[in-house]
């Protein structure tokens, strides 16, 4: 990503509108639907990835912020018939202050106390959903409703203009997102996820830095959930559980952690794999408690694989391939250069804090 | 007055639930420096197995003797077959892979059991105890929850501070390289370490169970409250995580109690309430020795 021009982004970005114009016009609607599903994920997870990969937070709470988006949408469209472009600023502006807000608060925890707030955040925010009936719904939800525009005529189908919309957005997203991590905002990020002491006195405002950080993470689950609100059609609290926010993290580590081609690698991931192996369990007339959760333990043996087989993500998997065939040598960089990426800030360790598990190391106790 | 003391002791009983998971959390913690999401998954699974056991013999105990033997397996199990190949590699793999595992034990419970709920018997009456005549708001089974717990509490704590096994595990945890060099076995210690982690956690999914019924998601938010607990207490401190365990349990009861169906509902959020307070007076928890940061 660092290495790739602004016209390079563009033209990239340009070549995969094009090809999901195409795709979404020849594929039916179930299709035209994942598609929608797919660029609402990459959103999602491309926002994650910029916090966690490049400014070295983890959040286990962005789930929180695609609720916050969604609530936002459907309220401003239920009561006040927003058109819904302007919702969707609206839903990014909230949730961007919403992330300014948990930046604050997360500026000085780290590592698992980062974790564990944000998971309890991701946890507690839909649940004021059951508490205010009233205002949210409760178990029900409340009901959205997005239509075709008119200038597209009356055959045109919901589903691919939703796939248009939400795929329109989500490579809005990726640009802006590839300039911000190129530009002098990335790299106090990435100053300040490497060692925070020696960014502060190269003159980065860390805790600038990295309360930013949160509010272009959680402004890109806002969109997401925005987006979400008009393809589901309702925003219910069951749709935004601790499952959603633990997904973007592994689509964002899946894929390949702080950098976007992987934010939608593993939004694919998470979005085919499990759609995959239902049909297949269900092609096989297995019983449907079986049928239904054949997928969660495939996509559960398959996070667990991944990871193992490619600790560098399915990006990091693809640079080495690249290398290999010495395609692209700008970008077939080692992987070696990754792996800080992806410690969450942690401090290095102290006396108290040393870290047991060199490989040499757990190896040794064995043999 | 009384309704207070319901409510206290209530919430006591629950929080050494929270406890244990959050001991089992730290016990994997000081080991591996890796928080494991597979920890209630684990514990969901081995409550499954217990339930079979039980239906098969017809002995409570039967079952929750398997559930703790299941759970050291399992918990040894998954430290040899998938944690320890991602140790070395970037830290979020590992924590990945936890997840990863948690979503195979639920897809496999489920495709073993189906979702449907099922109750789980306890072992001793649920009929809430009196003193005089004043309800106390805890039965003689809520009691047993307590004891089992605090037991297994302190004979771990008895193990760490008196037995040579205890030593290695704490040189181990405090500095695994100086550990090694002395002659440790560090990667067997991390082993005992999970799987120990995984008897506590099954010993809290027994516990549990009969209040929450048992389903492949069961475990979910138990998870996450021992997570907190483990969190509010410092992730470093075994006794962090039962007083934090303690503290959450108590005042969600009264969240629960005093605020009426509106409380329950925000259980979660009160929860994040009290992580948020204790985190900004102390950001590595309550019981968090001195930080030491490397320039």
């Amino acid at each position: 990503m660092t290495t790739r021009s602004t016209p390079r982004v563009l033209a990239a970005a340009l070549a995969t509108a094009v090809l999901i114009a195409i795709l979404s016009i020849k594929l039916n609607s179930f299709r035209d639907y994942q598609i929608a599903e797919i660029a609402i994920e990459v959103t999602a997870v491309a926002g994650l990835t910029i916090l966690t990969g490049l400014s070295g937070q983890i959040s286990l709470g962005n789930g929180a912020f695609m609720a916050i988006g969604a609530y936002v949408t459907a309220l401003l469209m239920l009561h006040l018939n927003w058109p819904f472009y302007l919702v969707l600023v609206l839903a990014a502006a909230i949730t961007a202050a919403a992330g300014a807000v948990v930046g604050v608060a997360a500026a000085r925890l780290h590592g698992p106390y980062l974790a564990g707030a944000t998971l309890l955040l991701g946890v507690a925010l839909p649940s004021v959903a059951y508490a205010y009936t009233g205002y949210f719904g409760g178990d029900q939800g409340l009901d959205v409703t997005f239509t075709t525009p008119a200038f597209l005529g009356v055959n045109f189908p919901l589903t691919r203009w939703e796939a248009w919309v939400c795929s329109a957005v989500a490579l809005v997203t990726l640009v802006l997102l590839a300039n911000l991590g190129r530009s002098r905002v990335g790299r106090s990020w990435r100053a300040v996820r490497d060692n925070e002491v020696a960014a502060a006195l190269a003159g980065v405002n860390v805790a600038a830095a990295r309360v930013l950080a949160f509010v272009v993470s959680a402004a890109c689950a806002g969109l997401a959930g925005a987006l979400l609100a008009i393809v589901t059609g309702l925003v219910a609290p069951g749709a935004f559980t601790i499952t959603l926010s633990i997904a973007l993290l592994t689509a964002a580590v899946i894929g390949g952690l702080g950098t976007l081609p992987g934010a939608v690698w593993g939004s694919l991931v998470i979005v085919l794999v499990p759609t995959y192996a239902t049909d297949v369990a269900t092609s096989h007339g297995l019983s449907s408690s079986v049928a239904s959760n054949i997928p969660v333990a495939a996509y559960g043996a398959v996070l667990i694989l991944v990871m193992l087989l490619f600790p560098q993500g399915i990006q990091g998997a693809l640079r080495w391939l690249l290398g290999l065939f010495g395609l692209s040598p700008g970008r077939a960089r080692p992987p070696a250069d990754i792996p800080d990426a992806l410690v969450p800030a942690d401090d290095p360790p102290a006396v108290t804090q040393r870290r047991p598990a060199s490989p040499e190391g757990s190896s040794s106790g064995t043999t | 007055m009384v309704e207070f003391l319901q409510f206290t002791l209530s919430g006591l009983s629950f929080g050494m639930i929270y406890a244990a998971i959050a001991l089992s959390l730290v016990l994997i913690w000081r080991g591996t420096r890796l928080l494991n999401f597979a920890q209630g998954g684990m514990a969901m699974f081995t409550t499954y197995i217990a339930l079979e056991v039980i239906r098969h013999t017809g002995s409570y105990w039967a079952g929750f003797v398997v559930a703790l033997a299941a759970g050291v397996v399992l918990g040894a199990a998954a430290e040899l077959a998938v944690i320890r190949p991602a140790l070395g590699k970037p830290e979020l793999n590992a924590v990945i892979i936890t997840i990863g595992l948690l979503i195979l034990l639920e897809g496999l419970a489920g495709i073993f059991y189906g979702g449907q709920y099922r109750s789980f018997p306890t072992a001793f009456s649920i009929i809430g105890l009196r003193a005089g005549s004043t309800p106390l708001g805890v039965s003689r089974f809520d009691v047993f929850v307590a004891l089992a717990v605090l037991a297994a509490t302190l004979l771990l704590a008895v193990g760490f501070r008196y037995t040579s096994a205890g030593l290695r595990m704490r040189a181990a945890a405090f500095n695994a390289t100086v550990a090694r060099l002395s002659g440790i076995r560090v990667a067997r210690v991390i082993t005992v370490g999970w799987a120990l982690a995984g008897l506590l956690g099954a010993l809290a999914g027994v516990l549990v169970t009969p209040s929450t019924f048992l389903y492949p998601n069961s475990m979910d938010s138990i998870f996450v409250f021992g997570f907190t607990a483990a969190v509010i207490g410092g992730l470093d401190s075994p006794l962090g995580a039962v007083v934090g365990g303690l503290l959450l349990g108590v005042v969600l009861s009264y969240a629960g109690g005093y605020l009426g169906s509106q409380g329950s509902d925000l259980t979660a959020l009160v929860a994040l309430g009290i992580l948020v307070v204790v985190l900004m007076l102390r950001p590595d928890g309550i019981f968090s020795g001195a930080r030491v940061r490397r320039v």
